[in-house]
């Protein structure tokens, strides 16, 4: 007894467990991940995005962002990554092109009506388009040609009509 | 035919296939361009040790199939249409095929780089037809030895198999995989003469349509352009470029920069002397070398610098002027005299009719998606580079001179490319990305900002035409006088004086062959813009004043321009035009009419929208688009764009409509909107709101693309698109408003008009 009693008294060795430290940091959630951005706040979600997490479906726009190559989804709303810093952020749920397949692996109907309408040039604006069309799918489920003309994206490929094709494909599919 | 040794088959003096046994029961199949061009010894006899393997087909014993496309893909399709040409000689199963994208492939041929591939540059409407040329016996061959191997086993002649979608199938209807035979077909000796390729009949892949071979990757956001790639520890390095190539840093403090936490160094760049354009930095220009992007850019933000400037004070409304006092002096002498049939000046003077128009077309920038960026590791014995370029061979001489190395210590890789259009045959940005890793002794991944990418082009020259054509009193053109000025895009780059007209202006352009008296004269400008190949030179500047000129003509006579135009072109004939080229007026006619029946051309005077027509021909390929326009008091709307185009043998039909119709919204987009500008030699435009590419809304909702089915031997089709869709838009608005546009961009001018 006297033994069991010695050990259950005995402290841990000090060096084996060590009390977590507060970190400060951001908490965001990008594609349904937790992440926690402890280096400069004030840096646009788009670095962040590309130079930390290598997450570089989010592509450079321009100082201005504009062009909406740089297009995410910001709790649900369509947002430039470059204008965003993480710390405006904190405790929003993001999505970027890499979050719109499912797990499994399955493509998104907008990501398979681009593949299946061969709506891709270069292929670097694409992801802008597919957040683009997704959020106003979300706000008009059946889009037509005057909604499809509001899209802000910019293509020197010359993708359009292409991309055109793809939007309504999904947007007569979801009622059809 | 020679036979270099067992395993490898001549093609030509310089060409063979050579068979290898991969790992793991592969057979593998390349194409080896010899590197001692000019001596005529058999391969052989040069040893193995100079040559690297072209691995252009490669079939695992598992029956997957990985094919290499050597091109780089910039949105051009490549990456799918030249595996496609090797996959269908193979009769492979396209569902089993893998397109790896080949870096640059190059040996060392006693210190001299030898080109693995042979042809590798994209954008200059060549790859098809060099492919057409070259990859397709690499198929057959590898699908001669399976049938070869099927044929042993099965103990029946080879003639008695049969092909299909990855199976050899035996005469009593039994299938055997490709896989399966390939480890046997490895070890048989090929032919001893090239191998004959399919005749069209036997085509199963070639003339199907088929999607880009990476749509999932780049719709999932896993693509990865060179601008995606990071080597672990590589700085970020980004600049501010002086406005003039010969001025100086007047004064520099990085105080506030190095401030910045993340910012490692600020680097000061210069050209090197004596280095044509394109080849070494642009302009002197300071680098911000930081720990990541965000910390780079504010830095740069931060630099208190001032720029001293060069000796040119240039603006863009003085070139223009200069430009249009050219063509309008009648004792200026041209730079060079491209075309000169008949005799102009005599026949002219019996006209019945003259009609004279200028065309004023403005500068314009490249506009790439992805901007400029190199990432580079540099080692002791090594140099690693991941480069965004349209030549990875010369992106190679960049790199050698600067860095030293043997040949095979260079590797460059190219992924996929955000957009291409000329600006990536230049790689002044892997000249300053070598300079800074060198510098600061790491990886360097430089990226142009969007204003510098803008701003520190190397532009396309404005450019003015003057045209005076007379007719006769049976309304034919007998006279057709050009007269065009502009800064040529080969200057500075070691191209002889004698041939600095040869990006402006083409000899063999319309109406020629088709006017009995035509001249064309070329007047050159100096510029101390820096100027380089752009997308479509130099027929989209041209196709719109000679397309927009004979609609002009055809209003003079109050005739409808598809009749003016199918009268100038007259039967359908074989017109040669001088250094081996024709003029099949069969074939421009046919697309002409094609695009006609297609927009409803029979109500041309009717309606109350206004169509437009135009055609033109580039090296064998034939073009047309009919564009339909409405106005809505000052909003312009493209309704419709109807192009058809004849390319000879399509090799992907989904591939050729997106690059047709993507060129065509290039072109529309670029016609209505862009312009650059510059006032004492500093370029306006930094951003997409100052150079506008077309939104949504402005472009039409629909392009109509017609394929005319043809077999010649395949031309390019990258830029074919483009000429004509600006001269049939700005045809159609002249028909719905009225107005008549001379000077680009479109919109601008038709606002001003109307």
């Amino acid at each position: 007894m006297a033994h069991a009693q010695d050990q259950i008294l005995t402290p841990p060795p000090s060096n084996t467990i060590v009390p977590e430290k507060v970190r400060d940091g951001v908490d965001l959630e990008i594609n349904g991940r937790a992440y926690r951005h402890t280096g400069d706040a004030q840096m646009p979600l788009l670095w962040y995005l590309r130079d930390v997490l290598r997450l570089t479906g989010t592509k450079y726009s321009g100082e201005h962002g504009q062009g909406g190559y740089d297009l995410v989804l910001v709790d649900g709303k369509l947002a430039s990554a470059t204008h965003m810093t993480v710390a405006e952020l904190a405790g929003k749920s993001i999505t970027t092109v890499e979050g719109l397949a499912a797990a499994d692996g399955k493509l998104h109907p907008l990501q398979q009506a681009f593949v299946d309408e061969d709506a891709i040039g270069c292929g670097y604006c694409t992801p802008g388009w597919l957040m683009a069309s997704l959020d106003l799918l979300n706000r008009h489920p059946q889009a037509g040609d005057n909604e499809i003309d509001q899209l802000p994206n910019l293509c020197r490929c010359g993708c359009q009509t292409r991309v055109r094709r793809a939007i309504k494909r999904v947007a007569n599919g979801a009622h059809a | 035919m020679s036979v270099g040794n067992q395993n490898t088959v001549q093609l030509s003096r310089r060409r063979f296939l050579q068979v290898l046994a991969g790992t793991a029961g592969a057979l593998v199949v390349g194409i080896r361009v010899a590197g001692a061009a000019d001596v005529p010894v058999p391969p052989a006899l040069l040893g193995d040790t100079l040559y690297g393997l072209g691995a252009y087909v490669r079939i695992d014993a598992d029956g997957n199939v990985i094919i290499g496309a050597r091109d780089p893909d910039t949105g051009t399709g490549t990456a799918t249409s030249l595996p496609r040409i090797i996959a269908d000689e193979l009769d492979a199963d396209w569902t089993r095929v893998s397109v790896v994208p080949l870096g640059l492939g190059v040996d060392d041929d006693n210190g001299k780089p030898h080109w693995t591939y042979g042809h590798q540059t994209s954008g200059l409407g060549d790859s098809i037809p060099a492919a057409w040329a070259d990859l397709r016996e690499a198929g057959a061959l590898a699908r001669w030895l399976l049938l070869q191997a099927a044929a042993r086993h099965l103990g029946v002649p080879a003639d008695r198999l049969r092909c299909e979608e990855g199976n050899v199938i035996a005469p009593d209807g039994r299938r055997f995989g490709y896989g399966s035979l390939a480890e046997a077909a490895a070890t048989i000796a090929p032919p001893t003469s090239p191998v004959a390729v399919k005749t069209p009949d036997r085509y199963t892949l070639i003339g199907q349509p088929a999607g880009d071979v990476d749509a999932r990757t780049i719709v999932t956001g896993q693509a990865l352009y060179a601008l995606d790639h990071y080597a672990g520890d590589a700085l970020v390095a980004v600049l501010s470029h002086c406005p003039w190539p010969d001025g100086s840093v007047d004064s520099l403090d990085t105080t506030d920069t190095m401030a910045v936490k993340g910012v490692v160094k600020v680097v000061q760049l210069k050209p090197e002397a004596g280095i044509p354009l394109g080849q070494t930095v642009r302009a002197p220009a300071v680098a911000v070398v930081a720990e990541n992007t965000w910390a780079a850019l504010q830095g740069r933000a931060k630099l208190k610098l001032q720029w001293k400037a060069g000796s040119q004070s240039e603006s863009s409304a003085w070139f223009e002027q200069q430009a249009s006092d050219l063509v309008n002096d009648k004792n200026a002498v041209p730079a060079a005299r491209v075309r000169n049939d008949g005799d102009v000046d005599t026949a002219s003077k019996k006209a019945a009719r003259r009609v004279e128009a200028t065309y004023v077309q403005p500068w314009l920038a490249h506009a790439t998606a992805e901007p400029m960026n190199c990432l580079v590791r540099l080692d002791k014995d090594s140099a690693t580079l991941v480069v965004p370029t349209q030549a990875p061979q010369q992106a190679w001489k960049v790199v050698q001179r600067l860095a030293g190395l043997t040949p095979t210590q260079i590797q460059i890789r190219v992924p996929r490319v955000g957009g291409g259009y000329g600006r990536r045959l230049d790689h002044d940005y892997v000249a300053e990305a070598v300079m800074l890793a060198k510098e600061v002794e790491k990886p360097v991944k430089l990226m142009w900002t969007r204003d510098e990418d803008l701003g520190q082009d190397y532009y396309r020259s404005a450019c003015v035409h003057k045209f005076s054509a007379t007719l006769d009193g049976k309304r034919q053109i007998v006279t057709w006088n050009q007269r065009m000025a502009s800064a040529s895009a080969l200057a500075q780059r070691g191209v002889a004086d004698n041939r600095l007209w040869t990006s402006e202006v083409d000899a063999h352009q319309l109406p020629a062959g088709l006017v009995p008296n035509l001249r064309s004269d070329w007047y050159s400008l100096p510029s101390a813009m820096l100027r380089g190949p752009a997308r479509g030179m130099p027929h989209l500047s041209n196709a719109f004043a000679v397309e927009s000129f004979i609609d002009e003509i055809a209003h003079s006579l109050k005739e409808d321009p598809l009749v003016t135009r199918l009268r100038l072109i007259g039967e359908p004939r074989m017109i040669p035009l001088g250094d081996g080229r024709t003029l099949d007026t069969g074939r421009l006619i046919n697309v002409l009419k094609l695009v006609a029946e297609r927009i409803g051309w029979k109500n041309w005077l009717r309606t109350v929208n206004g169509f437009g027509i135009a055609c033109w021909h580039i090296d064998g390929a034939y073009v047309a688009h009919a564009v339909e326009t409405s106005l809505q008091g000052d909003r312009l709307n493209i309704e419709r764009a109807v192009c058809a185009v004849d390319v000879g043998r399509v090799i992907n039909p989904t591939g050729l409509e997106g690059q047709v119709a993507g060129a065509t919204l290039d072109a529309l987009s670029t016609a209505l909107n862009l312009s650059i500008s510059y006032k004492d030699s500093q370029v306006q435009q930094h951003n997409w709101k100052e150079y506008p590419l077309a939104s949504m809304a402005q472009l039409p909702d629909t392009t109509e693309v017609i394929v005319v089915p043809g077999d010649r031997d395949p031309t390019g089709a990258s830029f074919l698109g483009m000429p004509t869709a600006a001269p049939a838009l700005a045809n159609a608005v002249f028909r719905v408003s009225a107005v008549r546009v001379r000077r680009l961009p479109l919109m601008k001018e038709l606002l001003r008009m109307l």
